[in-house]
């Protein structure tokens, strides 16, 4: 049986400046087949299917849709071979309801009647059990329904080539399990899809083939009945890995930071932390697990004084002194000035860590410009360190002098990284610090919080690949939406164990 | 008493339909992510475009048509003012420029092309002296013929030129556009989220392009309004004032509804000329009065900013120019 | 479906954002985009005039440099389109549009002229001298500091509330116009203190404005270390480029705002002062003239630095000028100026695209497929 080839991408390449993003990708999915597209964080995964759904347009090499070729200049065009995709960063706009969220875009021939759609879009859910009122504001939407509203979209438009960059990363389960079982029947209806991912376990839960990048290049094709977990991770990661961290046994256990009770509640009322209480103590990684967006950000920004906080207390214990401090609703400023020595690594690093216009000296005064009575900068000094954290961390840059903007990710969080150690702090927190980055990159960054640990600094990590948590950390703490599910010890739990506490809610009792 | 109302009313209309077309134009602009601060300089060229077309057509002849009159000006004043804003357009939405400096720049462009052919149209073509195009204002002003009986009614509902209902018209089908149309619904979704737009295959560039240029012609038609109906078809250099920056103004206080400015015109028509009814003001404190328009604007932007509400923020691209590939 | 792919042709030519440029290359774009502007401007005058091109270069330059006089006139202009300049410039490197510059520098107008008028004549020059400095600097930096408290707490649209506070100050201005009126009726307040010249600044040299050229240059020097060297100037970067990481790093940010619109406003204040003082001797609702608006563009164009505003803005004051003679000589309006300055920025501006930008023209693959 030889069946049309629904898409085929042949030698496709993209260069953003010097970086390049793609180098001569080909890939092929068919009618009635779901593909999944793996590769590690940074393999060029997203920008390939950009170049798909028109938002970027190669550089170079040919896109064929049902055999002819196609020129996808534009997202228009890309509807028009009837390619729709669901991006994983929604694209919606927030003061407008769902159901004209939906249409944009769209040039039905029956007229603009929004009623209308809206009844199609009721049918639409009912047909496939999806929960959404058409009439809601997007801004007032939680994440999942705002995922919902994107897959009804591409629905909608009766897609043939959908598109899925990454859509488990802010569902539960149970939405994973919802969300399997529509991708299931649109394949069933001969429908092709790709589903970006670099979660081993869904890909071979549910894919037919799966396809490898890796830095940008194709690595090969495989049938998904005939491959493994082992196979699939080397061809991903391209040498045979199993995943060692050195972990050493935690030294002089000592209390350092007690957070106790702690609520806060956004700007509309909704409760983003519920009673958390914890213990981080010198000499050991405290890891955080959790489903993204239940409260991980907000838990490590009331510490550093940058959210407010209703209720309950946060206790820092001075390693010299042993004095108590509470740091519940000082400001990060106040915060240094109690001699409190609490370094923290921001998720967003560009747009919080860094400021990606100044060069890397200019990022290094960002934490020691205040100091010295006169008012004027030294700037020596940081640069100094910064040609230190260039040499240690072996970061490539052009010069000090380069905005740290151009620098790749993995570059720019090791002067992120590095500045934030440089300080000698006694806590130190990590969002996601390895979210982007290459597998050496990462295992710098391991070494560089293992050290840490053994100079007997409190090092919370938040992750999100519980392999990591489980070989890194020395006790795991799982959040989910927003209350603390259960503190375990990384070396005897498993993951499944963890995977149950991340999705429990109230009551104790886990779904599923 | 009554008749001091109606012609208060009156009053405030005439002063605020400038306005009205100005906010109108300003509207569709800014929904679609451009905040034009050129749009005083684009009225100064609405207004002196039909002056031009209108002194070449009353001196090419002997008996001037009421119709061509009124059409030639009103062809000029939309080409004049669409060019203007087809430059900015340029500048901000394919060469990427900031469009504040864009606006200012174009503003300083436009008033002095206004003062400077307005100003010397006579001395540069004609016989010298100043400009007064008495037959194509009259043709601009002629109202119902039924006002003048109809009393304080008449006074306050039938008395304008056509450019005045023409000026509610436009607003009211800006309103509906944008309300209930598929047009209205992507155009105010290029200006909340651009990307978002791209990508559901709506052509961002066209509908950034065709909202500035349509935006600055009805904008233009202000300051045609303006010359032709209410200062009689005499220009005088600077006489438009500051009514450009009021009509942006407007915007804000209408938070971006072209059919809530129909009203917000009249009342800020109403503000700038209140002063002229309040018996035993001193010539001074009419001064004062004269800044109510532009309190009224900053006290709506400080409450809007304060109550958050969603719905009546500015669009939320606005000012910024959006490239696809950025990253 | 057939036909689809035909329809569709590949780009001719897509945009790229330029990583780095070499900076005689942006040099050379710039220059050619002015050169390109005068070439376009000398087109417009000649279609007015009969002047040929040339002749209109030479007219504009006398109209600047044409005598003593008018050398000395030119820099003062630009000294205070610099000093007006200047003002903008910490705010808007901390991408706070402030373009109530007009408004803030009528607010240093209406205070020295209130020095002036109120106690002129009550205390000794000198006492009478700081007090006009300290009052202009305060009511510049009144107007400046109130849409920064809107912003720094409620994210007020600062581009709209300065815009407004511009016209409310000109009003003020009007009415305190009509209230000093001298002489009565003609709503204007005529030469301050004609005969007791109390609160005119001092001759330096024999040169009326060479006090008023000095306090800009120095004040341009001062900014610019400000703005380069100092702690705060750092802190201004900070907050522009990214408000999370200045939170994060601990500043606060609403005092940041708020302290930087109140040097923005008192340097608008001291061109104020340079304007009635030191200038014109009197007040009217013209005395910012706009340059409040034309300062803006000299800070984007010279990118913040204090040191290139020198140049941006003698240049623009050059243009001002001879197009204003082009206009005297040839009893063409005087709005000519505008026309012309309208022009050249609207080239300058269009020229940033192809600095920060690249063209990359799509390869042509075989043709035979």
């Amino acid at each position: 049986m030889s069946k049309t080839a629904a898409l085929e991408l042949k030698k496709v390449s993209k260069r953003f400046g010097s970086v390049v993003a793609n180098h001569q990708v080909d890939l092929t999915v068919y009618q009635g087949e779901i593909l999944s597209v793996l590769g590690e964080n940074g393999s060029g995964k997203t920008t390939l299917m950009n170049m798909i759904a028109g938002i970027y347009y190669p550089d170079d090499g040919q896109i064929f849709v049902d055999g002819k070729e196609a020129v996808i200049r534009s997202p228009k065009d890309a509807f028009d071979y009837k390619i729709g995709m669901i991006h994983q960063h929604f694209k919606l706009v927030d003061v407008f309801t769902a159901t004209e969220n939906i249409v944009l875009g769209l040039r039905e021939e029956k007229g603009f009647d929004l009623k209308k759609s809206a009844a199609r879009i009721r049918e639409i859910s009912e047909k496939y059990g999806f929960e959404i009122d058409p009439d809601k504001k997007i801004y007032q939407m939680s994440v999942s329904e705002k995922q919902t509203v994107e897959i009804i979209k591409v629905l909608y438009r009766g897609a043939d080539i959908l598109i899925l960059d990454e859509p488990t990363a802010v569902l539960t389960p149970q939405e994973t399990q919802k969300l399997f079982a529509v991708l299931r029947r649109m394949r069933d209806d001969g429908k092709a899809i790709i589903i970006i991912t670099h979660k081993l376990h869904e890909v071979l839960a549910l894919s037919d083939r799966v396809s490898v990048l890796r830095k940008g290049e194709s690595i090969g094709t495989v049938i998904t009945a005939e491959t493994n977990e082992a196979q699939l991770t080397e061809m991903m990661v391209g040498k045979k890995i199993s995943l060692n961290i050195d972990r050493s046994e935690p030294k002089n256990l000592t209390d350092r930071l007690v957070v106790r009770n702690i609520n806060c509640s956004s700007r509309d009322g909704v409760k983003l932390l519920d009673n958390v209480t914890f213990t981080a103590r010198s000499g050991e990684i405290l890891g955080i697990a959790g489903i993204a967006g239940s409260g991980q950000r907000e838990l490590l920004e009331s510490i550093a004084g940058l959210q407010h906080v209703d209720s309950g207390e946060i206790l820092y214990y001075d390693p010299k002194t042993g004095a108590e401090e509470n740091l519940r609703d000082k400001t990060p400023l106040q915060i240094r000035e109690m001699g409190v020595r609490l370094s923290f690594v921001p998720e967003d690093r560009l747009g919080m860590g860094l400021v990606g216009n100044m060069d890397i000296a200019e990022n290094m005064m960002l934490r020691s410009y205040r100091r010295g009575k006169s008012i004027f900068l030294e700037k020596k000094q940081p640069r100094t360190l910064a040609e230190e954290i260039i040499k240690q961390l072996e970061v490539v840059t052009p010069s000090v002098n380069t905005p740290v903007r151009r620098l790749s990710g993995g570059n720019v969080q090791k002067v992120l990284v590095g500045r934030e150690i440089s300080s000698s702090p006694s806590v130190l927190m990590a969002a996601y610090p390895v979210r982007g980055l290459d597998i050496n990159s990462s295992y710098l960054i391991y070494k560089l919080l293992n050290e840490q640990k053994e100079n007997g600094v409190a090092v919370i990590f938040v992750g999100e690949d519980l392999d990591v948590l489980l070989e890194l950390c020395d006790r795991i703490l799982v959040i989910g939406a927003g209350r603390v599910t259960g503190i375990v010890d990384a070396r005897t739990a498993t993951k499944e164990e963890i995977g149950l506490l991340m999705t429990k809610t109230e009551g104790g009792e886990a779904h599923g | 008493m009554f008749d001091t109302i109606a012609l208060v009313i009156q009053r405030a209309v005439v002063q605020g339909i400038p306005l009205l077309y100005g906010s109108t134009g300003e509207i569709l602009t800014e929904k679609s992510g451009n905040l034009n601060l050129g749009i005083p300089g684009i009225m100064y060229v609405g207004g002196v475009s039909g002056v031009i077309g209108a002194f070449f057509y009353e001196r090419s002849t002997e008996t001037p048509s009421s119709f061509l009159l009124v059409l030639i000006p009103l062809l000029t004043s939309l080409f004049g003012s669409g060019i203007m804003a087809l430059i900015y357009s340029f500048l901000t939405i394919t060469l990427r420029a900031n469009q504040n400096v864009t606006g200012l720049t174009l503003t300083i462009f436009g008033t002095g092309f206004g003062n400077f052919f307005g100003g010397s149209m006579a001395n540069l073509f004609g016989e010298g002296g100043s400009l007064a195009l008495t037959e194509t204002s009259l043709a601009f002003q002629t109202s119902f013929p039924f006002a003048d009986r109809l009393g304080s009614i008449g006074t306050i509902f039938f008395s304008y030129g056509f450019m005045a209902y023409m000026a509610i018209i436009v607003a009211l089908i800006a309103a509906f556009v944008l309300k209930k149309t598929r047009v209205g619904l992507q155009l105010r979704a290029v200006g909340e989220n651009p990307a978002t737009a791209d990508a559901a295959g709506i052509n961002v560039t066209r509908y950034k392009y065709v909202a500035t240029v349509v935006g600055g012609m009805i904008a233009g038609l202000g300051g045609l309004y303006f010359i032709m109906d209410y200062t009689s078809g005499v220009w005088t250099n600077g006489g438009f004032g500051d009514r450009g920056w009021l009509a942006i103004a407007l915007v804000i206080f209408a938070l971006w509804k072209p059919n809530v400015s129909v009203l917000g015109s009249i009342l800020f028509g109403g503000l700038y000329i209140v002063y002229l009814f309040i018996p035993g003001l001193e010539r001074s404190t009419q001064e004062l009065f004269k800044m109510l328009p532009y309190v009224v604007t900053i006290l709506v932007l400080i409450i809007v900013s304060m109550r958050k509400k969603r719905e009546y923020q500015p669009p939320e691209h606005l000012g910024l120019s959006y490239f696809r590939e950025e990253r | 479906m057939a036909n689809r792919a035909e329809k569709k042709r590949e780009p001719l030519f897509h945009i790229v954002k330029r990583d780095t440029i070499p900076f005689w290359q942006s040099i050379l774009i710039r220059v050619a985009a002015v050169a390109l502007a005068l070439v376009v401007c000398a087109v417009v005058v000649v279609l007015f005039t009969d002047l040929n091109p040339l002749e209109v270069y030479t007219t504009m330059i006398s109209g600047s440099f044409g005598s003593m006089r008018k050398f000395w006139a030119t820099l003062q202009n630009t000294a205070i389109l610099l000093c007006i300049s200047l003002a903008v410039t910490p705010a808007f490197k901390m991408k706070f549009w402030n373009i109530g510059a007009e408004g803030q520098v009528m607010m240093g107008c209406l205070g020295t002229a209130a020095c002036m008028i109120l106690i002129g004549d009550k205390v000794p020059s000198a006492v009478l001298m700081l007090i006009m400095v300290v009052v202009s600097i305060l009511c510049g930096m009144l107007w400046g500091v109130i849409p920064a408290i809107f912003k720094a707490y409620w994210n007020t649209n600062e581009t709209l509330f300065t815009l407004m506070m511009n016209y409310v100050a000109i009003q003020l201005v009007s009415f305190f116009c009509t209230v000093w009126e001298n002489p009565k009726g003609s709503a204007n307040i005529g030469v301050i203190n004609m005969s007791s010249h109390a609160g005119w600044f001092p001759y330096l040299f024999g040169q009326q404005y060479l006090l008023n050229i000095l306090i800009v240059l120095v004040l341009t020097i001062g900014l610019y270390i400000y703005l380069k060297y100092n702690k705060h100037g750092y802190e201004i970067s900070v907050v522009g480029e990214s408000q999370n990481t200045a939170r994060y790093v601990g500043m606060n940010v609403k005092k940041i705002i708020i302290r930087t619109m109140a040097l923005s406003g008192a340097i608008c204040g001291i061109a104020g002062l340079l304007i009635v003082a030191g200038t014109n001797h009197t007040m009217t609702t013209s005395s910012a003239g706009g340059q409040g608006f034309t300062a803006i563009m000299v800070s984007w164009l010279a990118k913040f630095n204090p040191l290139v505003m020198i140049l941006v803005s003698f240049f623009l004051v050059f243009l001002d000028r001879g197009a204003g003679e082009i206009a005297t000589a040839f009893r063409l309006n005087e709005s000519m100026a505008d026309i012309l300055t309208g022009i050249i920025l609207f080239f300058i501006i269009g020229c940033e695209f192809f600095v920060n930008y690249q063209i990359v023209f799509t390869k042509r693959r075989k043709e035979a497929r």
